[in-house]
């Protein structure tokens, strides 16, 4: 990945200049080329402005607040990421998000499936709804964005029939301990965010799957031709992408303590998640992406937003901004990436 | 580039590394090849040219592995193979370079080097080790002119990127090696990187090639003999001594003739 290797010692001769400028600049040219590193100021920047003008930002309860409108988000978006990166996309992700619940409180009432399996099943489905997508996609060659539209409204139908679209209480026997340490606890969905996103950022920059991922996205046939099993790697991604939404879910569930139809919001939490991949620095054309500047964009979102109701300006315009934002995020991605083509080496 | 070229010797040409016998191919009604035989000597360069349509990408993925022929064999070091696969021919040693290159854009020169064969440690990938060992790799083959291996692929121009591709399919060590027209869309500074790659390759005697092109004047000076495929079949087979680009292009245009009295008819 170009991050990667850019943050290493580069090989061979240096332009003579380079070796006399200050370690301090070299360094703050080396940040600045970081794909997540724009982000991360967005979201300083946002941050020192809300805590200057509101008290109460940096609370602890109120950061436990943008902790939990942070992660269900940035853990969808780590499997959109994956998607984004090897060129395909998943708009049912979100739907799954609100299935996954259901699924386990299904097991768990009226199945009496014990609480760990219970969960456990409720992802072994959503995984198999991912692997329906991935079959859709590489074997009867739908393109991904139309199949998973499909599948989205499949599952919404399958959501609000099983239903009846009333809400559900959480299975008793996930009460306590089960639910506060998978997403009730104040700091257990970041925690499981952070996790999820730790390993998957070394899973797509330091292992075959990572470059497999970008290699399948960024050049299908070489990728084919060199050997790789492409439809594995592209069908695998479907199914992780599948499997965090229903985690997040799940968590989702625990924390707001019902199991509701309309969890994520229909298409919000879908939506939520690519918007934070994109701010992030994932093209949508497939071949690059960064899981950690994901999780900056899911922080970004969730500050603003938390920022806007403290600050005691409407929600409405928050769409405004979020629109705006995605837009000149994309303009700068292609403006940055322009520039590091041209001064990388 | 200015040393002149050895002959080839009478054991290699009587002891071909490679060689195919007969292969005919349809694809429904269109006959792609309709017998084509040919030979490579053991550390050889064979120029195989022919016009588009003359069968070349066809006899190509035969030979890589990728079609199977309808009829005919193919026979490596004496034994005849039948390749199931691009991988497993490549697991015998055949590879092939793509004309529109197996290089993943987005990823660093090393990566793309090992890609499908990286080295891991708990399922990590050895970076620096792939770095180390790219860099030694293309000094050895006298790429020079890519001086970081950790750029990524979509910063290199034409030629280093097929000198890269080229690299790649040597190092996983190819005893035939298949380029598909290794010059296409390349200028002649570029060029010229890859006909002395060509050159050095044959130098080390390891590598037979068989250098597919349809503009066979940038090729002939690193060629041993020449080839010519014209409506599935072979219609010449020459040591590049012994023919010239006079009668090269007599054969092409005299094509070319027929084809216009065909249409005038």
């Amino acid at each position: 990945m170009a991050t990667e290797t850019r943050s290493s010692t580069p090989v061979g001769k240096r332009p003579a200049g380079v070796a006399t400028t200050p370690a301090w600049r070299r360094f703050a040219r080396g940040f600045l080329y970081r794909r997540e590193a724009s982000v991360l100021l967005v979201l300083l920047g946002l941050a020192v402005y809300f805590r200057f003008t509101s008290p109460v930002f940096l609370d602890r309860a109120n950061l436990v607040n943008i902790a939990q409108a942070t992660a269900p988000g940035a853990i969808v978006a780590v499997g959109i990421v994956l998607l984004l990166v090897s060129g395909e996309i998943d708009l049912s992700v979100g739907m799954v998000f609100a299935l996954a619940p259901f699924l386990m409180h299904y097991a768990a009432d009226f199945y009496g499936v014990p609480p760990i399996p219970a969960i456990l099943l409720s992802l072994v489905i959503s995984a198999l709804i991912g692997l329906g997508n991935g079959l859709i996609v590489c074997l009867l060659k739908v393109p991904s964005f139309v199949a998973t539209l499909g599948t989205f409204y499949v599952l919404q139908g399958v959501v609000l029939t099983t239903s009846n679209a009333y809400p559900a209480e959480i299975p008793p026997s996930m009460e306590g301990r089960i639910r506060s340490w998978l997403g009730a606890g104040d700091w257990a969905e970041l925690a499981w965010c952070l996790l999820i996103v730790a390993v998957f950022h070394v899973v797509l920059t330091r292992m075959r799957w990572g470059i497999y991922t970008v290699s399948v996205g960024g050049n299908l046939l070489g990728a084919t031709e060199s050997g790789i099993r492409v439809n594995r790697i592209k069908i695998g991604n479907f199914m992780i992408a599948s499997v965090l939404g229903a985690s997040a879910g799940i968590m989702e569930a625990f924390r707001v303590h019902t199991i509701d139809p309309n969890l994520g919001g229909g298409t919000g939490v879908t939506f939520t998640a690519i918007s934070a991949a994109v701010i992030g620095g994932t093209a949508l054309a497939g071949g690059s992406g960064t899981i950690i500047g994901a999780l900056l964009g899911a922080a970004v979102l969730a500050v603003l937003q938390n920022g806007f109701n403290l600050i005691g300006i409407s929600a409405n315009p928050f769409f405004l901004i979020l629109g705006t934002a995605i837009l000149i995020s994309m303009i700068a991605n292609q403006y940055l990436a322009r520039l590091r083509r041209a001064g990388g080496t | 580039m200015s040393q002149p070229l050895p002959e080839p010797t009478r054991e290699s040409l009587s002891e071909p590394v490679f060689r195919a016998d007969n292969l005919a191919k349809s694809f429904g009604a269109v006959v792609a090849l309709s017998d084509v035989s040919l030979r490579l000597g053991r550390g050889e360069v064979l120029g195989l040219i022919g016009d588009n349509g003359a069968g070349k990408s066809t006899l190509v993925k035969i030979l890589c592995g990728f079609h199977k022929p309808d009829a005919g064999t193919i026979s490596l070091q004496g034994e005849e193979v039948s390749l199931r696969s691009v991988e497993h021919a490549r697991s015998l040693g055949i590879d092939i370079v793509y004309q529109d290159l197996a290089l993943v854009n987005e990823l660093s020169v090393f990566h793309n080097m090992f890609l499908n064969r990286e080295p891991v440690r708990w399922r990590l990938l050895q970076n620096r080790q792939m770095r180390r060992l790219a860099r030694q790799h293309l000094e050895s083959l006298g790429i020079t002119t890519i001086s970081d291996v950790g750029v990524e692929v979509a910063k290199l121009s034409g030629g280093q990127r097929q000198a890269i591709a080229v690299a790649r399919a040597v190092y996983s060590d190819a005893k035939v090696l298949l380029l598909d027209e290794p010059l296409a869309a390349m200028g002649a500074k570029e060029g010229a990187l890859i006909l002395d790659l060509i050159q050095d390759l044959r130098a080390t005697g390891d590598v037979s090639m068989i250098v597919i092109a349809h503009n066979y004047a940038q090729i002939l000076e690193v060629c041993d003999r020449i080839n010519v495929l014209q409506h599935g079949r072979i219609t010449l087979d020459k040591p590049v001594a012994e023919t010239s680009i006079e009668e090269l292009t007599d054969l092409m245009v005299t094509e070319y003739r027929n084809a216009r009295r065909e249409l005038g008819a």
